[in-house]
C-alpha cells in the first residue's frame, strides 16, 4: 500500500481554541468546510478536539476516498457520537467482516422492494387520512413521524409498526438531537442534549419492553416479524437478547434511513414550493401517470423523471449528511500529501455537491441538470455524492428514492401545498452532527379541488 | 452489449439480479457473476436498469462513458 510520503497537508485558518475548530464545527460546519476548500484546495486540515481531520474535496481525491477499503479507512471509530445512541455491540462496534455479513441479511436487497412500496404507500395514506380542510403542518414533525412508521414497517415488520404511536418518533428525535460534535471530546459530557438523548434511549427501551410483553401475553396478532424472531432466540433456557439489545438493534436499523429520508422529503417539497414552474411540471407528470388509476406501489418502482430530478436536486443542495468520516488505520498518502495513522479523514457532500465546473450554477435549484444529455449525477460519480460513493455508497439509495416517489405520488396527487412562512426562512439546523430542519418549518395543505 | 464489473466496488447487494436475473447472479455470494459473455438483445433494457440501480455503481456497459 501507499507509504506516507510528501508534506503534511495545508491547515485552515482559525481554530485557536481549546478544542481547535470544534466550536466552529458546532456553529457553522458548512462555512468551516468551505473555508478549508477555499484556503487549502483539494486536501486540507482542520482540528477537532486534538485530532487532525483531513478533508478531501475534488474528483480524484474523492475517488481515492470512496474506493479505499475498510482496512485503510475505517468507519468504526469515526462516529463516537453514535455509540451512546446504538449501545455497545451494535453496528459500528462490529468489525468490518461482521458488518459485511450483516449486509447479506439486509431487507434492502432487491426482492423485498415491491412489498416495501406497498407498505409505504399505505403508511402515507394513513398519515394523511385526517387532512380534510385546509391546515398547517410542520414539515419536520410530519415527515419525521411518517418515516418512523415506514422504516419500522419495512425493516422490522408491520406488526411492530402497529404497536407504535407518536411517542416512539418523539423519543427517536431526541436521540438524533443528541449528536453534538462535543462527543469528540466526551460522548457523555454533562450537556442538556446528551441528557435528553440518554433519557430518550431509556424511554425507547421501556416502549420495547411493553411491546414485547404484549406479545408474550398473546394480545398481538399478525404475521411473524423481526421482533418475533429475535424474541424466539435462546441460549440454553435464557433469551438470547435483552430488550435493551433489541432496542439498540432497532435504533441502528432505522437510523441511516430516518432523518435522511425525512429531511429530503421536506427539502424536496420546500424547493418545489420555491419553484412553482417545477412543481407544476411534477404535478402534471404525476397526474398523467395516475390518470389510469394505477397503484402508487406499482409506479414508485418505475421511472418518474421530473419528480426524481427534483428529489436529486434537493439532495444535492441539502444533503442530509454533510460530513462523512473515516479513521486512517495506517500512514497514507493522498493528492501528494501525507495522512498519518489515526487521523480522521473526511469527505463533504455539502461542499462536493456544489463544486464547479462539475455543477454549473451550483447554487441554483435546477432539476433539468439530471435529464439527458446533462445527467450531472451519472457524469460526476465522485463529486455528486448525496449518497456517498464507492463501496460504502448508501445501501438504501434505491429504497430511499422509491420511498420518496411513493410519498410524493400520494401527497401531490391528492393535496395542494403552500408556504406558510417566507421562502428563505426554511433552513437547516447545523448545531448537531445529524442535520435537521430548523423549526418553525410550516406549510399549508388542502385537498386538491375535485378530490 | 457487454457489461463490465468493477470488483473494487461490488458489494453483492444483488439489485442487478432483480433487474436482470438472466444476466447477473449473486445469490448469497459476495460479488456478482455475469452469466453470458455478451448480453442477448432481449435483456439489454433490463441490464440498463441494473446498471442504473447498482447501489455501488459497480456496473458499466462497455462503450458507455
Amino acid at each position: 500500500m501507499t507509504v506516507a510520503a510528501g508534506p503534511a497537508p495545508p491547515r485552515v485558518s482559525g481554530g485557536e481554541h481549546e478544542h481547535g475548530h470544534l466550536e466552529e464545527l458546532r456553529r457553522d460546519p458548512i462555512g468551516l468546510m468551505r473555508r478549508v476548500h477555499d484556503e487549502c484546495g483539494d486536501v486540507g486540515v482542520f482540528e477537532l478536539a486534538g485530532r487532525d481531520v483531513v478533508l478531501v474535496c475534488g474528483r480524484e481525491v474523492n475517488e481515492w476516498y470512496f474506493r479505499a477499503p475498510d482496512e485503510l479507512l475505517d468507519q468504526g471509530a469515526a462516529y463516537p457520537f453514535m455509540t451512546p445512541i446504538f449501545g455497545q455491540g451494535v453496528v459500528f462496534d462490529a468489525p468490518p467482516e461482521r458488518r459485511a455479513e450483516m449486509l447479506k441479511n439486509s431487507s434492502l436487497r432487491g426482492p423485498q422492494m415491491k412489498g416495501h412500496a406497498e407498505v409505504i404507500a399505505a403508511e402515507v395514506e394513513r398519515a394523511v387520512a385526517g387532512w380534510t380542510g385546509e391546515q398547517a403542518i410542520d414539515l419536520l414533525d410530519f415527515f419525521a413521524e411518517l418515516t418512523i412508521y415506514t422504516s419500522s414497517a419495512c425493516l422490522i415488520g408491520k406488526k411492530f409498526r402497529d404497536q407504535l404511536d407518536s411517542r416512539f418518533a418523539s423519543y427517536y428525535h431526541d436521540l438524533e438531537r443528541g449528536t453534538d460534535a462535543l462527543a469528540y471530546v466526551d460522548p457523555y459530557a454533562p450537556i442538556e442534549s446528551f441528557r435528553r438523548r440518554d433519557a430518550a434511549r431509556a424511554a425507547l427501551v421501556e416502549l420495547v419492553v411493553d411491546i414485547m410483553a404484549a406479545r408474550t401475553s398473546g394480545q398481538v396478532v399478525g404475521d411473524k416479524d423481526l421482533l418475533d424472531v429475535l424474541m424466539s432466540m435462546t441460549v440454553g433456557d435464557q433469551p438470547r437478547f435483552t430488550a435493551d439489545e433489541i432496542t439498540g438493534m432497532f435504533i441502528s436499523l432505522m437510523f441511516a434511513g430516518h432523518h435522511t429520508t425525512s429531511g429530503t422529503a421536506a427539502w424536496t417539497l420546500i424547493e418545489l414550493l420555491r419553484h412553482p414552474e417545477e412543481l407544476t411540471a411534477v404535478v402534471t407528470e404525476l397526474d398523467a401517470l395516475y390518470a389510469d388509476g394505477s397503484e402508487v406501489s406499482f409506479q414508485a418502482l418505475r421511472e418518474i423523471p421530473r419528480l426524481e430530478s427534483a428529489i436529486k436536486e434537493a439532495l444535492r443542495l441539502h444533503p442530509p449528511l454533510i460530513l462523512l468520516l473515516r479513521v486512517a488505520t495506517e500512514d497514507l498518502e493522498v493528492g501528494g500529501y501525507a495522512i498519518r495513522k489515526g487521523d480522521l479523514v473526511a469527505a463533504s457532500p455539502a461542499i462536493s455537491n456544489r463544486l464547479t465546473p462539475d455543477f454549473p450554477d451550483a447554487d441554483v435549484f435546477d432539476p433539468s441538470r439530471y435529464l439527458d444529455p446533462r445527467r450531472e449525477d451519472d457524469v460526476n460519480p465522485w463529486t455528486w455524492i448525496p449518497f456517498g460513493g464507492g463501496r460504502h455508497r448508501c445501501v438504501g439509495a434505491a429504497f430511499a428514492m422509491m420511498q420518496l416517489k411513493a410519498v410524493f405520488s400520494v401527497l401531490l396527487r391528492d393535496y395542494a401545498f403552500e408556504m406558510a412562512q417566507p421562502a428563505d426562512s426554511y433552513r437547516n439546523d447545523h448545531s448537531k452532527m445529524v442535520v435537521q430542519l430548523e423549526q418553525p418549518c410550516e406549510v399549508h395543505v388542502r385537498p386538491r379541488s375535485g378530490r | 452489449m457487454r457489461v463490465r464489473v468493477d470488483y473494487g466496488l461490488c458489494q453483492g447487494h444483488a439489485m442487478c439480479e432483480v433487474e436482470a436475473p438472466a444476466v447477473f447472479k449473486v445469490g448469497r455470494a459476495d460479488q456478482v457473476e455475469v452469466l453470458p459473455d455478451a448480453v442477448p438483445d432481449e435483456h439489454e433494457a433490463a441490464v440498463r436498469l441494473a446498471v442504473k440501480y447498482c447501489p455501488t455503481r459497480a456496473l458499466t456497459i462497455e462503450g458507455d462513458a
